[in-house]
């Protein structure tokens, strides 16, 4: 593997694609580093989110596509939810298709003439006029765009927007390869911004493999540990879907917009439930032998007579929670049947889940009516739920449209701020206490995922702000390496320091290998100083009362320790962007 | 003599551990498609997936079309390559039925060669290297 970063970058106010190269591997490795350095070099600090000339980034690794489950794609873009830098994470093919094609980041500037389809490769960067596809649903676009673009069928990745992305919803995803999403924080909206309905990266190329034995034992190590060990089971048998009955036990699974904690009828609704009932079959990202895509099904029946047809659901913990337990509904068809449409119009499952948990509370409390929702809301109410997915992300009235833009900026106007369930961005499903809730409030993706705050606040009784601080801040630079790689977060139990350093060393990158721990916090570093340089401020974050008065298996959460935590945490976060200066060195 | 043959391939996953290995291992690349067998979805992902791969025929028609020699039939089915013969004329490529092989843009072929070295990549064994009964063969899922 070679050292220098190519980078393409398409502009499609002009048409033109250039292959730029970087030396800097060693300082900013890739993934997440490699989008921030490209941010910073691309990046306009001074204008908004929806200004075209914003870059939409995709980076991958130096380890992407040479071991197993180094299978993710790193997204990065200033978000249209607090037009500050971020990033969303996605698996699929994306990321090998990437690195077939010769790249190890795609940077997409300028805006297209008129809605447009890119397709990239080892030879070719052509933008194609689509605008036949304005309004499209994810999958009817999918479909089209797949016969639009044949070349390398089967060896491509397919990203593609919705109607929600087209509008500019904060909540608008990006669908990655039909399963999965880059979800959080808007990047459909920033596709949708640039006219950009889909983009084909065909990984029609090859390279060479690195040299020496070294690294066909080490892939050999690797893939054995993933494949006959049982450390990935829990990620392949039910997948996180397990985490329903484990959080509901511990009085930390969000119920009814984070009214409870727990609930009866999680008997209907667990991981067992999903796989029994509706699993259909598993799937894969590229490269990624674990297959931890649980994709479920339900059919309707058309007819009066036995005419039924059926769909494909992908289906995790986190979607569950969302358009499940937050909304009240225990059927597990029902809650395949509201993620679907969520997955047609583009919207990401767990901001528009606790966005409609919030908009039923607040016609339950006389705040908003059908006047506004369209559709009468109540908790359990499945067809209206499904509606209500459909309006949201369509933008279908003015009330939708601002909700789209956030749960708070909805509250703001029509009161409910206390129940809005958002830690720096629409919560994930962990309530298992104030390390969590400041964790993600303050987190740099507002991520259960930039630290393990929820599994650390399970094993750890005691809330000793200082300890736990210091765990947040401890546990960050390891993931923010992994994502540097990219690895799925999945194999963080695999890929260690020591294995790592393996790693790299066989594939032909010693230097990076002998400075893990260094790289680490230089890339951590690098991210926080492009959120801060776009506007971030921990001290304008606030926690809604509702995190306040929720109850888990070890009694109330503490309101001082909570205000405690955030604070710490935030003076800690502030302190890391001390200089130098990592991204203009 | 023994053929690689797909009888459970209607277990696959889509991770392409196969296709990875067998260009890692046998053509030295890190590739899709520059391996002899490969992956595809049959009509995107939500209808499974299907390995594009040498049958084994015997006759071989990409054999017959090779006017260099660069392919030879192989005992007991499916093909021998040398590659210092080919040219890169693409012809066994269109000759061969079920699109088992493929070209790269330097006219470079990839053919499975009846290895039988990503079987044990598969992690759900859709794959399986050995003697192939006929008969039982009509049985198999590929």
């Amino acid at each position: 593997m070679t050292e220098m970063i190519r980078v393409l970058v398409v502009d499609l106010d002009s048409g033109d694609h250039t292959v730029e190269e970087f030396e800097e591997r060693s300082r900013v490795v890739g993934g997440s580093g490699l989008a921030a350095f490209l941010f910073a070099r691309f990046g306009i600090l001074g204008r908004p989110w929806d200004d075209p000339a914003q870059p939409f980034i995709l980076a991958i690794g130096p380890l992407t596509g040479c071991y197993p489950l180094m299978s993710k794609t790193v997204c990065a873009f200033r978000s249209p939810y607090h037009d500050q830098y971020t990033e969303s994470h996605a698996g699929g093919r994306s990321a090998l298709a990437l690195f077939f094609a010769g790249y190890d980041a795609l940077v997409i500037v300028g805006k297209a003439r008129v809605l447009s389809c890119l397709s990239v490769g080892s030879d070719h960067a052509v933008i194609e006029d689509t605008p036949f596809l304005q309004g499209m649903n994810v999958s009817a676009a999918g479909k089209l765009i797949r016969r639009m673009f044949p070349k390398s069928s089967g060896h491509r990745s397919i990203l593609r927007i919705g109607p929600a992305g087209e509008i500019g919803s904060a909540m608008a995803c990006v669908n990655a390869d039909t399963y999965r999403h880059f979800g959080r924080l808007g990047g459909g909206a920033v596709m949708g911004v640039k006219k950009l309905k889909g983009i084909v990266i065909d990984g029609d190329s090859a390279r060479p493999v690195p040299a020496g034995r070294a690294y066909r034992d080490t892939y050999r190590k690797v893939y054995e540990q993933v494949t006959s060990t049982d450390m990935m089971r829990k990620y392949y048998h039910l997948g996180t879907a397990v985490n329903l009955q484990g959080l509901n036990d511990i009085k930390s699974l969000p119920w009814f917009n984070l009214q409870k904690t727990s609930d009866e009828h999680i008997k209907t609704i667990s991981g067992d439930v999903f796989a029994d009932e509706t699993l259909l079959r598993n799937g894969a990202c590229s490269g990624c032998p674990v297959g931890c895509i649980h994709l479920g099904f339900f059919r309707d029946k058309f007819k009066e007579d036995a005419r039924y047809l059926y769909h494909q659901v992908p289906y995790d913990y986190e979607p569950i929670f969302a358009a499940g337990t937050m909304l009240g509904v225990t059927n597990c068809f029902d809650v395949l049947r509201i993620l679907e449409d969520m997955e047609r119009v583009g919207v990401d499952a767990m901001s528009a889940g606790v966005a409609l948990a919030w908009a039923t509370e607040a016609t339950e409390q006389g705040l908003i009516s059908a006047k506004e929702t369209i559709v009468g809301l109540r908790f359990g109410d499945t067809d209206a739920y499904q509606a209500a997915a459909g309006y949201l992300g369509t933008g279908y009235n003015d009330f939708y449209r601002l909700l789209a833009d956030g749960t708070l900026k909805a509250a703001a106007v029509h009161g409910g701020a206390e129940f809005g369930c958002v830690l720096g961005q629409e919560m994930a499903g962990y309530a298992t206490g104030p390390v969590f809730f400041a964790a993600q409030s303050l987190g740099f993706r507002h991520s259960h995922l930039d630290t393990g705050a929820y599994s650390w606040e399970q094993k750890n009784s005691e809330t000793d702000v200082n300890r736990a601080v210091d765990f947040l801040i401890d546990d960050e630079p390891g993931r923010a390496f992994l994502t540097s790689m990219v690895s799925c977060l999945f194999a963080r139990s695999v890929y260690n320091n020591e294995v790592l350093a393996e790693c790299l060393t066989a594939a032909g990158f010693a230097s990076l290998a002998g400075n893990i721990d260094e790289a680490a916090e230089r890339v951590r570093k690098m991210r926080w100083q492009m959120r801060f340089a776009t506007g971030f401020d921990p001290a304008e974050i606030e926690i809604p009362k509702r995190f306040y008065a929720v109850k888990t298996i070890r009694g109330p959460v503490d309101a001082s320790s909570l205000d405690q935590l955030k604070a710490e945490y935030g003076r800690r976060i502030t302190q890391l962007i001390a200089s130098p200066d990592e991204l203009h060195p | 003599m023994k053929l690689l043959t797909t009888p459970r391939i209607d277990r696959c996953i889509g991770c392409h551990s196969c296709s990875l290995a067998c260009a890692r291992l046998v053509h030295k690349q890190l590739s899709w498609s520059h391996a002899g067998i490969r992956i595809h979805s049959s009509g995107g992902l939500s209808t499974g997936f299907v390995a594009q791969v040498c049958l084994g025929c015997n006759p071989a028609p990409c054999v017959t079309a090779c006017a260099t020699g660069a392919l030879s039939q192989r005992k007991g089915g499916g093909v021998i390559v040398r590659k210092k013969d080919c040219t890169g004329c693409g012809d066994c490529v269109t000759a061969c039925p079920v699109d088992a092989i493929s070209a790269d843009p330097d006219g470079a072929v990839y053919v499975c060669i009846h290895c039988g070295r990503c079987v044990e990549f598969c992690p759900h064994s859709c794959l399986e290297f050995g003697e192939v009964d006929p008969l039982l063969r009509s049985l198999n899922h590929d």
